[in-house]
């Protein structure tokens, strides 16, 4: 255990920043899940062929490929993602607005992928309401965006609220693959390197990586349990 | 599924004009947007060129056999370790949630009949199996799948334990986190079941291993059989996560190439295609398969529409299970 001792600083370096890419991606794959959410029940056929092209697409291919492509694809495109560099906010992310450009395609690449997810979670969350509501909805003559603004979305996130909890959950796991795409320093990529690189022991650091990594899910994990209980008693 | 339909009426002549003008209007703006800021890059990188798609597509080119040959290699190294991966998970997971329901069972149990000293040490027993087991599940349903795999990789050699090949320490990496996942959709499905079905077990005598085995263990799988295909799209998928411990499957297989015919983007386009291609099928069989055990008969009473939610979460299914 003294490798974890030694190296403290390090996996404590790598864990808040960790913890900073699944908060920046976090919001980004909410908003585009929302997004496309409406999309794929708005009145607008080609809207919902975007949507569900979209969700099947990002959901049947391998979160690596995503990454493959944001970390080549958008070079390819002359991007450096440097629309990311949001002033004031990469005050607090330093890392947003420094010249490597692999934290922002982390972050693109987790929200696009992330994001197919949240779509389907809200979805079944908008499922979940009974269909009386809607058609009563209709009935008194409320317009599509009313319908959902005042009658659907605020009882569907209650029903997505467990589902989108458990997305979030694999997006901070799938944050791991980020170390292995360019990401210097967050949880996965510092241990590894001091593995690899550094030499230390294997085992005691992994140890360290993993429950660093068990520090984040295993708490939400815990709370969603509850909430699913509490729910399921009170239906 | 009928929501789509009930949140608006259905448009009118003059809403489905607007639809369409307004629709080829944006797909107009799209298709510019698209030229000026995709294509024009490309094109300017020369990724349009059929030197850099001549391998994949033109039949005549000298390295198309071999290219495809070894696409085919990669996939199949992919499929034997998603293969392998699978069957190893459903048999362990079905142990780990037989022994979890059993345990829960156990630890309730005052082994009356048994001299004291016997009964309480075997209390003991089932309550810490039952923690360990539970420990283990939050361990390994709270990890990356990729520490995982990386760990066994790197871990295991250092305890003295070679694998020889790389294929092992992926499966074996896979194989823990999946069990976990099967044996907590196995779980939740046999305690979704109504609380009838284990007390007419018990009332017939049935032992707890019986209830399990036949009345409980049967009807789980048949309710989650939907979930447990999507959880062959993740294994699937994840079995993508080999190329990090260097497994020559289809993503290594794709760098390798790149480095010689520098087509990159061009190849994974090709390999994010197929996978999408394989996974789509797997995900309508799990479509499919819901709707017939919707209709069949022998489940009418069962709470069959709780079997849709967890697994189809992508490279790491969530601790949302239980």
């Amino acid at each position: 255990m003294g490798a974890v001792i030694d190296n403290f600083d390090v996996l404590a370096g790598g864990f808040w920043l960790t913890l900073q890419l699944v908060f920046l991606a976090a919001i980004g794959a909410l908003v585009i899940g929302t997004v496309i959410a409406v999309f794929r029940i708005s009145p607008v056929p080609p809207l919902r062929a975007v949507g569900t092209a979209y969700v099947t697409v990002f959901r049947n291919v391998p979160l690596t490929i995503v990454f493959f492509f944001s970390a080549f694809g958008l070079p390819a495109l002359g991007s450096n993602a440097s629309f990311l560099r949001i002033p004031g906010l990469d005050q607090i992310f330093t890392r947003l607005g420094i010249d490597l450009p692999y934290f922002r395609f982390a972050i693109i690449a987790l929200s696009l992928y992330t994001g197919a997810f949240v779509c389907e979670a809200l979805r079944s969350g908008i499922n979940a309401v009974p269909a009386g509501q809607a058609e009563a909805a209709r009935a008194i003559g409320l317009t599509f965006t009313q319908n959902l603004r005042f009658v659907v979305l605020p009882q569907a996130w209650k029903a997505a609220i467990v589902p989108l909890g458990s997305v979030i959950i694999a997006m901070i796991k799938n944050s791991a693959l980020a170390g292995f795409f360019g990401v210097v320093g967050d949880l996965s990529n510092s241990g590894y390197e001091r593995i690899t690189v550094g030499g230390e022991p294997a085992i005691p650091l992994m140890i360290g990586i993993s429950v660093g990594f068990l520090i984040m899910t295993v708490p939400l994990g815990v709370l969603l349990d509850r909430i699913e209980k509490r729910r399921a008693v009170a239906r | 599924m009928s929501q789509p339909t009930t949140l608006y009426d259905a448009p009118g002549p003059r809403a489905r004009l607007i639809t369409i003008i307004s629709s080829i209007a944006v797909g107009v703006l799209v298709l510019v947007g698209a030229y000026f800021f995709v294509y024009k890059p490309l094109d300017a990188r020369g990724e349009f060129e059929m030197e850099k798609w001549a391998a994949l597509i033109d039949p005549s080119e000298d390295d198309f056999a071999l290219l495809w040959a070894r696409i085919w290699d990669g996939f199949q190294a992919t499929l034997i370790a998603a293969a392998m991966a699978v069957v190893a998970s459903l048999v362990c997971g079905t142990l780990l949630a037989v022994a979890r329901i059993w345990l829960r069972r156990a630890s309730h149990r005052r082994w009356v009949g048994f001299p004291a000293p016997v009964a309480i040490l075997l209390r003991v027993i089932m309550v810490a199996l039952d923690w360990l087991s539970r420990i283990f599940v939050e361990v390994f349903r709270g990890l990356p799948v990729v520490i995982t795999i990386v760990f066994v990789w790197l871990g295991l050699p250092s305890l003295g334990v070679e694998l020889g090949d790389l294929l092992w320490y992926l499966v074996l990496g896979l194989v823990l986190y999946n069990t976990v996942v099967i044996a907590e959709i196995l779980r939740s499905g046999m305690e979704g079941l109504p609380a009838g079905q284990r007390e007419a077990a018990d009332a017939i005598g049935l032992s707890d291993g019986q209830t399990i085995r036949m009345i409980l263990l049967p009807q789980a799988f048949r309710i989650m059989l939907p979930a447990l295909i999507s959880q062959l799209v993740v294994v699937l998928k994840d079995t993508s996560l080999g190329f990090i411990i260097g497994y020559e499957e289809i993503l290594r297989v794709t760098t390798q190439v790149v480095q010689i015919l520098d087509n990159q983007i061009q190849m994974y386009i090709v390999v994010g295609t197929i996978y999408i291609l394989i996974n789509y099928g797997l995900s309508k069989l799990a479509g499919y398969v819901q709707r017939r055990l919707a209709r069949g008969s022998k489940t009418k009473n069962l709470p069959v529409e709780t079997a849709a939610p967890p697994a189809a979460i992508g490279a790491g299914t969530g601790g949302g299970l239980a």
